[in-house]
């Protein structure tokens, strides 16, 4: 009981800290002292004492995908499971709900963006899908590598949490290839350098911001807050797969699972401090990398 | 020296010849010197219409630059009526100027192939050559714009508003998916009607004027005014002056090509040059605000001269400060070369062939990235530039890495050329005090700004005062290159391609 009372006080509180982890550690190699750890909860907060501009072109689709996107990514927050304790939700198959929940939450987001009938959003849009088409298949591959491995069809299992022994031996090598693939995805799903570049103004480089561009106020906060927790989320399902070894005390794991989350907001701070982005038409070899890391590694588990 | 054609003047840059000089030709005649003259390898500087007194009938000046012969040429002729033919089919290089002509004088460029106005402004004379209604307001970039047809071409406009602090322009681009297949830009919307405020100038407003032409070029255009001032008083300026002139320009260089590096970095999204080049920037401009008080050089740049003097502890300041950012400019630029992810960016983006370069009369480093030896400091050189010569630094791929990597040299050799300046500054006056203006003269004044080639033409009336003062900011002639280099790139590349330009718009909208 009290896990699962940690695990939503963390879904819902812990994932913009990532934001402004990510953003110091930009900051500080970049030689500027940067804004402070917790701005990004008070633009969220801002965002939603603000007044909203909604475009008379717009429908129902327009207002409702923020809404939608929040709670696909809230409840595939309740799917998976942090660190070493069990997610409050399990059942057979529930990976293909957790990948699909992010679908839906895309399928709104796009149609919102088109709803718009802007210019820059359309192309958002086409980006947006283009590429997703590409990491789904690296996230599925991982996920069989983990169902392969674990013997178990549901998240829980597959990522080894609840004090269940850790993975058989021999399974490092694909282990390893998975977390990069994975890496990519979650760089990749989250709008990161080097597939995409948050920090930008330039509507015409962006992939996600660009399709959000006519959204503002409360829905702008719901928004920016829904692709922190989808940060958390999938950051979460990387760490389960990089750190099988965890735990050896309850109430230890809690504060192992945060500072490895911390970590990999560094991680990917660094990397957007030292690569450019890529140039949009090599964005699709580095997903097909990633769906070759993920399945190779299932390659070596089935031959 | 200058090799000038029949019927065309020499004059020297930073000169003023009388006006009578200036043998009226033929119309035919006219275009075809300028044929001949680009033909020869020769660029249109500036190409300008004037009022003659006479109801209906505008007088046309060019002024091109023979850079193998450094040297420059004017001609001049008098079209009559409504229209003349345009010259744009057989040479590409003057299709803005016959617009400016059209929209400003209100005669038709007939059989221009793209006839559209240029800053979106009433005529000087009452005709309008679009025959648009007088009540009705002009409104910048309404109208129509090149379409791209098919089922699968898509438009995407871009502005006038934009998501970043810049100035307002509009972009339009025809797109087949992520390819863009043309871009056609529209300005106008910084058009403040600089040239009509100098006409009967010289004032006391005129300085300014110059100084805020665009912006980040004040010293470029301001030397650019000062000389022509000079040359109409027949003013010697003191050499400690010219000195100092060329290190603020030098300066003004530096500071900007050193933005624009960090500027390019940041549009990759590679943090560490842009956090570093943004800082060393502000640096850069506080030298020149060490010299004048204003970071980008206002009231430093006099006719006659210059408006500040400088001393012994002042210079020995700057040296020291340049010497340490000489090093700092340098470890963070080279990160840029360093990295492969920003050279598979800058590689092969926006590439610019040598021929279009020429074709269209671009200028600068821009024209330079694309292995072209033109270099006003070098070709037409004036002031310090005749005594000290600065090495000219091109490229030849013509892609963004070339713009930015000629960007690099030049901030190299005007640190040199500061650092070197700055310890043989010549003793003397700073400030000579211009006389009157001289009656109907024409000059011509032309420095490389750090953008390129700025140049000012102008005449003056019988009684001394200017009859016409033309600027042509080195945009005027770059904002066709930009969108040639778009051509068949990703839009997603376009931000890049456009910051490795880095073009003025109140520069081209005057």
């Amino acid at each position: 009981m009290t896990d699962i009372v940690v695990h939503l006080a963390l879904l819902l509180v812990f994932p913009p800290l990532l934001l402004g982890v990510i953003n110091k550690t930009k900051a500080r190699w970049a030689g500027r002292v940067g804004a402070p750890f917790f701005q990004p909860y008070y633009d969220i907060l801002k965002l939603l004492r603000k007044g909203m501009v909604l475009s008379t072109t717009t429908t129902w689709v327009f207002r409702a995908a923020p809404i939608i996107t929040l709670s696909s990514v809230l409840a595939a927050g309740v799917l998976v499971p942090f660190g070493n304790s069990p997610a409050p939700v399990a059942f057979t198959g529930d990976f293909l709900l957790f990948a699909y929940l992010f679908g839906l939450a895309r399928f709104f987001t796009t149609s919102a963006a088109l709803d718009t009938g802007s210019a820059f959003e359309g192309m958002g849009a086409a980006r947006e899908v283009t590429f997703a088409a590409l990491t789904e298949p690296a996230m599925f591959f991982a996920f069989l590598v983990l169902a392969k491995l674990s013997g178990s069809l549901s998240l829980g299992g597959m990522l080894h949490s609840g004090g269940a022994s850790a993975y058989p031996a021999g399974s490092v090598a694909p282990l390893v290839l998975t977390v990069l693939g994975l890496f990519i995805v979650l760089l990749a799903e989250n709008s990161r350098i080097p597939v995409d570049d948050p920090a930008t103004h330039l509507e015409l480089t962006m992939i996600h911001e660009v399709m959000v561009l006519d959204h503002s106020g409360p829905l702008f906060g719901i928004i920016e807050y829904s692709s922190a927790l989808k940060l958390f989320v999938m950051g979460s399902v990387l760490l389960g797969v990089a750190t099988p070894w965890f735990s050896w005390n309850g109430w230890l794991d809690w504060p192992v699972f945060i500072s490895g989350m911390l970590g990999l907001a560094v991680v990917v701070g660094t990397i957007e401090s030292i690569m450019a982005r890529l140039r949009m038409p090599r964005v699709p070899s580095l997903l097909i990398a990633a769906i070759l890391l993920c399945g190779s590694a299932f390659v070596m588990l089935v031959r | 020296m200058t090799r000038a054609r029949a019927g065309l003047a020499p004059i020297h840059n930073g000169n003023s010849i009388r006006l009578e000089t200036i043998p009226t030709l033929g119309f035919g005649d006219f275009q075809d010197a300028i044929l001949a003259a680009v033909g020869g390898g020769q660029r249109v500087c500036a190409l300008f219409g004037a009022g003659t007194g006479k109801p209906d009938t505008t007088a046309l000046y060019v002024v091109l630059a023979d850079d193998a012969g450094n040297g420059l040429a004017a001609g001049r002729t008098e079209v009559a009526g409504s229209g003349f033919p345009s010259l744009t089919p057989r040479c590409p290089s003057v299709h803005l100027f016959e617009r400016e002509i059209a929209e400003q004088f209100g005669i038709r460029a007939v059989g221009h192939p793209w006839f559209k106005p240029v800053r979106y402004s009433r005529s000087w004379t009452g005709r309008d050559a679009w025959d648009r209604p007088l009540p009705e307001a002009i409104l910048p970039a309404v109208g129509d714009f090149y379409r791209v047809e098919g089922e699968q071409v898509h438009e995407v406009a871009v502005g006038p508003v934009h998501a970043g602090v810049i100035e307002p322009g509009h972009f339009r681009f025809q797109c087949h998916g992520e390819k863009v297949f043309h871009l056609e830009i529209a300005l106008g919307y910084q058009h403040r009607g600089i040239e009509e405020a100098m006409e009967r100038g010289p004032t006391a407003r005129s300085i300014h004027y110059m100084e805020t032409a665009a912006g980040d070029t004040t010293i470029g255009h301001a030397t650019c005014y000062a000389q022509i001032v000079e040359a109409f008083s027949l003013t010697q300026k003191p050499a400690r002056a010219q000195v100092l002139r060329g290190v603020a320009l030098e300066l003004e260089r530096v500071a900007n090509h050193v933005g624009d590096l960090g500027a390019l970095s940041g549009d990759v999204g590679f943090l560490p040059t842009a956090s570093f080049c943004g800082r060393i920037r502000g640096d850069f401009l506080n030298l020149t605000s060490l010299l004048c008080g204003n970071r980008f050089g206002r009231g430093f740049i006099r006719p006659g001269g210059v408006g500040f003097d400088v001393d012994r502890p002042l210079t020995d300041e700057l040296s020291r400060r340049l010497h340490a950012l000489e090093r700092e400019t340098a470890d963070s630029i080279n990160l840029l070369w360093d990295n492969q992810s920003v050279m598979a960016r800058f590689e092969d983006t926006g590439p610019l062939s040598g021929e279009t370069v020429v074709a269209l009369g671009i200028v600068g480093p821009a024209a330079r990235a694309s292995g072209l030896m033109r270099d006003t400091r070098y070709d037409q050189p004036s002031g310090i530039y005749r005594f000290f010569q600065i090495p000219v630094s091109t490229c030849d791929s013509g892609d963004v890495f070339a713009r930015a990597y000629v960007r690099w040299m030049e901030i190299q050799q005007s640190i040199a050329f500061i650092r070197s300046q700055l310890a043989n500054l010549p003793p003397g006056e700073t400030c000579a005090v211009p006389g009157a203006l001289e009656p109907e003269r024409l000059a011509v004044a032309i420095n490389e700004g750090w953008r390129g080639e700025v140049c000012h033409v102008a005449i003056t009336d019988k009684s001394g005062r200017f009859a016409r003062y033309k600027i042509v900011d080195p945009s005027f002639h770059n904002w066709s290159g930009l969108a040639q280099a778009l051509r068949d790139q990703e839009i997603s590349d376009f931000p890049l391609c456009n910051k490795s330009f880095n073009l003025s718009y109140c520069g081209h909208d005057l």
